[in-house]
């Protein structure tokens, strides 16, 4: 009998499930069986219920608050207002944009459905009932919902607390209804650059206020224990140990004393960062009863107060010659963020990384400007599954390279492909400050118009459109390009913080001595599938197999200090952390595999899982061994045990970029569309998982899809917010959206561990301007230049009726 | 306070609520059943569809008293009671139809019912079928995977696509 063959390095490298294989979810095992643990499924013995009574108005002064009637009802046991706030000094709370927010109303309201009482109860139904029966007299102040309007010199004045405030947190502020200034670039030589242009665009592009609306709204339990001073919060945080700093800087209660923990969380993209009054107002009642308080949001609450998105006016002007090589770019964005200024951005950017305006494309000279401003709407501002004011930007820039095609009579595509930064020109400095790391533009576009057979696309809407003109068809075809870069994985020390806390991630590795292992990360999964993926990592960096090892994210007593989770920057960051762990135990591993084999360390080479003695395969330690040996026989001096930490701190963002092409049928007679079809090219880099990439693009396209073609935050005149329920608000079903084809092309990061740039946000990054600009192209023949987002079936109707199309 | 008594996963069960109690929280809150989850408490989002005597309902519009009686399946009843998971709980990890977990048990609980009135759906029949209920992770596609491949391994049928 022969000997049974050892397997091959192939072989036990594929039983690792690793990176670059479509390894099966770890947490769908109790999730399909109704076994996550979200914050609602969690009940504490004693607990409470909150509730708020809101405001009706978008902006008054509150004469009177009667709490009588609520205090009344059996069940009901105790009433918040802004009163009893003061005598625990928090009325107000900081924001993460460095301005204050009230936390329930102090003297006036400055939107509609602002918190004003917090009614704690027995019952959750109870609390409902009691906090209707609270009874507010108001005065109502006139209503400012238009940010140009806001900015005029008789303006209402919305924020009275900063009265005589001419300096906010981000510079002077030039208005009473200004919040801030940011500029960045040349001015002098990008106005030179249009003085020169022999072609020049100017259009007001407008990205709508819209929501990240996630199926889980938000919720926390506070638990404070008054024998132990221990507070111990269950939230929905999509970054725990900020929300941790957050309540001891606010609050009496030392840090060490606050336990927060984030179970599963139904959806986050962006949601769930800030802290918002409800988390304040469960804490404080937790404090004042002595029991646990639970608050969860209903639906209308959280599409009507907890963070809009968006809400960017933005005026695009691109200076060219005629030949079509871009000279100059010149972005001033008038931003709405409501009534308070709670944008959860790095600390220093007060506009997020909206200088991320130059795109993909090569512009010598670029100026931004931009002008943040209060109104009366909800207070906000988050990056719904996009890095910091990305998307924003990103349309901006896709748009107005569309329109200034048009005006030059090029083809998008090849005005895009004369201008692209080309591949030897990274890592790339650009005209407001970034250094681009990795990319191969025309690579990736020339991939995706072979697939889709570009050419052959514009020869038949030509046909199309001839035929449309003879009476033939209804129909018009629209064909929409979209090429985005990202700016992702905030972020380096140098310029990225929260509060002052540098925006590294951190990620601790265990490894026990059966060989299976513990890791824990600052980072926080809120469906990204983090349980499966950075165990791949740990498995291909050190040659134990993903099954078994196990991760755990969210309680800030055992994981490490980290950021969260958002802004595309769990990979980018904490990925490189778990690595970076990963091979400080790999080796330690290696050391004790050099003394167990009587070699050198530099005699030994790693093979998957085991290191080998170079030459003579037979000689080698697994892993395995190794984390036995860890525990009983390592070297002498060396500490026993096999763990590591690592904190990252990240050397330059990664730039993660994409091609997006839309084909789309417009019926003019009814405004109605059809998708005929979408392909979307992401290079996210190294590549971990690649059913969960593919899974993530084809959920941001679908929310890119959902933006582009109607959602929005509506507000009327009076300030009455209209989009408030999932009856408004739109949220694509299984039949209006499209049918997504994933693609992609790999260049992977220079500076990080593994080469990953992340992907989660790209897709919504991406798509929502390739959606947009398929409905312009499918009018632009008719002299159409700019139609403003959402391109709901009426308003599409209005623009074929404002073209005479119903004639 | 009403008794309301029900079979809720092949188990007679009940308790003393409010007339005005919603079946939702009848099962979350008094049974600790807290598979079905609330995402909008208006009957949009489908996150808290249980079956009702046979039929998808969404269970945050529907009074705990008018189930009295009735034989209720929520998706911790749709394992074997040997603890085999159904056909459409492995199919929905395979083909990736989840993401944060949050709507996929009353999409399960959806496509249970979806797939007893329609064996053979077509894609088209599928979308519309689970239309009623709304993900904000997955966008759909690998969801009407999870469901088609589950239908064959229910029809004994081959079934040839892999998930995105």
């Amino acid at each position: 009998m022969n000997a049974p063959v050892p397997p091959s390095s192939a072989e036990r490298a594929e039983k690792l499930q690793g990176m670059g294989c479509k390894r099966k979810r770890v947490e769908d095992v109790r999730f399909t069986q109704g076994r996550g643990n979200y914050v609602d499924d969690i009940k504490l013995p004693g607990m409470l219920h909150g509730d708020f009574h809101r405001s009706s108005h978008a902006h008054a002064r509150i004469k009177s608050i009667d709490t009588s009637k609520a205090k009344a009802v059996p069940g009901v046991v105790a009433v918040l207002t802004a009163e009893e706030l003061k005598g625990v000094n928090l009325a107000w709370m900081p924001t993460l944009a460095g301005d204050v927010q009230m936390v329930l109303a102090d003297g006036k309201v400055l939107f509609q459905n602002q918190e004003i009482a917090f009614v704690i109860a027995t019952d959750r139904y109870i609390a409902a009932d009691a906090a209707d029966l609270i009874e507010v007299e108001y005065e109502p102040l006139p209503v400012l919902v238009d940010p140009f309007k806001a900015m005029e010199a008789d303006a209402p004045v919305l924020r009275e607390d900063l009265a005589g405030k001419t300096t906010g947190a981000h510079g002077p502020r030039k208005h009473h209804n200004h919040i801030f200034n940011w500029s960045v670039g040349d001015k002098d030589l990008t106005d030179a650059a249009f003085v020169k242009a022999e072609v020049s665009t100017k259009d007001l592009i407008y990205y709508h206020r819209v929501h990240p609306c996630p199926l889980e709204t938000c919720q926390t339990i506070c638990s404070f224990d008054k024998i132990t001073g221990d507070l111990t919060i269950y939230g929905t945080f999509q970054a725990p140990h900020v929300i941790r700093t957050v309540v001891a800087l606010i609050s009496s209660i030392p840090e060490h004393k606050i336990h927060v923990i984030s179970p599963d969380i139904g959806g986050g993209f962006g949601n769930k960062v800030g802290a918002y009054p409800g988390y304040i107002c469960a804490a404080v009642a937790s404090i004042v009863t002595g029991k646990p308080v639970k608050w969860v949001e209903d639906r209308m609450e959280n599409l009507s107060t907890t963070s809009f998105a968006r809400d960017y006016h933005m005026t695009a002007e691109i200076a060219a010659t005629k030949e079509g090589r871009v000279t100059g770019l010149r972005v001033h964005i008038l931003a709405d963020h409501g009534a308070f200024d709670a944008c959860a951005d790095p600390s220093k950017w007060p506009a997020g990384f909206s200088n991320i305006v130059t795109g993909s494309y090569d512009f010598p000279v670029a100026h931004l400007s931009v002008d943040g401003v209060y109104t009366n709407k909800a207070p906000g501002g988050v990056a719904y599954r996009c890095s910091f004011r990305v998307t924003e930007v990103a349309y901006c820039i896709e748009r107005a390279m569309d329109i200034m095609a048009q005006k030059l009579g090029m083809d998008p595509v090849d005005f895009r492909m004369k201008n692209f930064i080309k591949r030897e020109q990274f890592p790339y400095q650009s005209a407001l400050g970034w250094e681009y790391d990795s990319g191969d533009y025309h690579m990736a576009m020339e991939k995706a118009l072979g697939v889709v057979d570009y050419k052959k696309l514009r020869e038949e809407q030509k046909a199309k459109q001839e035929a449309f003109r003879r009476g033939e068809t209804r129909d018009l075809m629209g064909i929409g390009v979209s090429f985005f870069t990202e700016i992702v994985g905030a972020g380096p020390s140098k310029n990225c913080d929260i509060l002052g806390i540098a925006m590294f991630d951190s990620a601790e590795i265990r490894i026990h001595p059966t060989g299976r292992v513990l890791a824990r990360m600052g980072s926080k999964s809120q469906g990204q599938g983090h349980e499966t993926t950075w165990a791949q990592i740990i498995a291909t960096e050190i040659g134990i197999p993903a099954d078994d090892i196990h991760i755990e994210e969210g309680n800030t007593d055992t994981a490490p200090y980290g950021l969260g989770t958002y802004g595309s920057r769990s990979t980018p960051v904490a990925g490189a952390a778990i690595a970076m762990a990963a091979r400080k135990i790999k080796a330690k591993a290696q050391m004790i595999a050099a003394f167990m084999l009587e070699v050198h360390e530099g005699d030994l080479e790693f093979d998957v899982d085991r290191f080998r003695v170079k030459g003579n395969p037979e000689a080698f330690k697994t892993m395995s061994q190794l984390a036995w040996a860890a525990y009983n026989r390592v070297p002498p001096g060396m500490e026993p045990g096999l763990e590591a930490v690592s904190y990252y701190d990240p050397p330059n963002m990664t730039y993660p970029f994409g091609a997006y092409i839309c084909v789309m049928d417009i019926d003019v007679d009814t405004g109605t569309h059809k998708v005929r079809r979408f392909y979307a090219l992401d290079d996210c880099g190294t590549r971990i998982n690649p059913m969960i990439i593919e899974g993530q693009v084809h959920g941001g396209c679908t929310e890119g899809y959902a933006i582009a073609m109607g959602q929005e935050i509506i507000y009327d005149e009076m300030g009455n917010v209209k989009g408030a329920s999932l009856m408004d608000f739109f949220l694509p079903t299984a039949v209006e959206t499209p049918h997504w084809e994933t693609d992609y092309t790999v260049t992977p990061s220079p500076h990080h561990p593994i080469g990953a740039k992340g992907v989660g946000e790209s897709p919504n990054v991406g798509s929502v301007p390739a959606f947009s600009n398929a409905v312009n192209d499918a009018f632009k023949f008719l002299g159409s230049t700019h139609i403003t987002m959402p391109h709901d079936a009426y308003r599409t109707w209005q623009v074929a009726a404002k073209l005479g199309l119903h004639a | 306070m009403t008794k309301v008594s029900m079979v809720v996963n092949g188990n007679a069960v009940s308790a003393d609520v409010e007339s005005r109690t919603l079946l939702i929280h009848y099962l979350r809150e008094h049974l600790n059943i807290t598979g079905p989850h609330i995402g909008c408490e208006t009957s949009h989002c489908g996150a808290c569809t249980v079956d009702l005597d046979g039929k998808s309902v969404k269970s945050c519009t529907v009074f705990a008293v008018q189930a009295q009686g009735s034989d209720v399946l929520t998706i911790e009843g749709m394992a074997a009671p040997d603890g085999k998971l159904h056909v459409l709980q492995e199919a929905f990890r395979e083909m990736h139809g989840l993401q944060c977990g949050y709507c996929t048990p009353g999409m399960i609980t959806r496509a249970y019912r979806l797939l007893k009135e329609n064996p053979s759906p077509t894609e088209a029949e599928i979308r519309m079928g689970i239309s009623g209920n709304l993900c904000r992770c997955t966008g759909y596609q690998n969801i009407v995977k999870a469901i088609q491949y589950a239908a064959s391994k229910i029809n004994g049928v081959e079934y040839k696509e892999a998930a995105e």
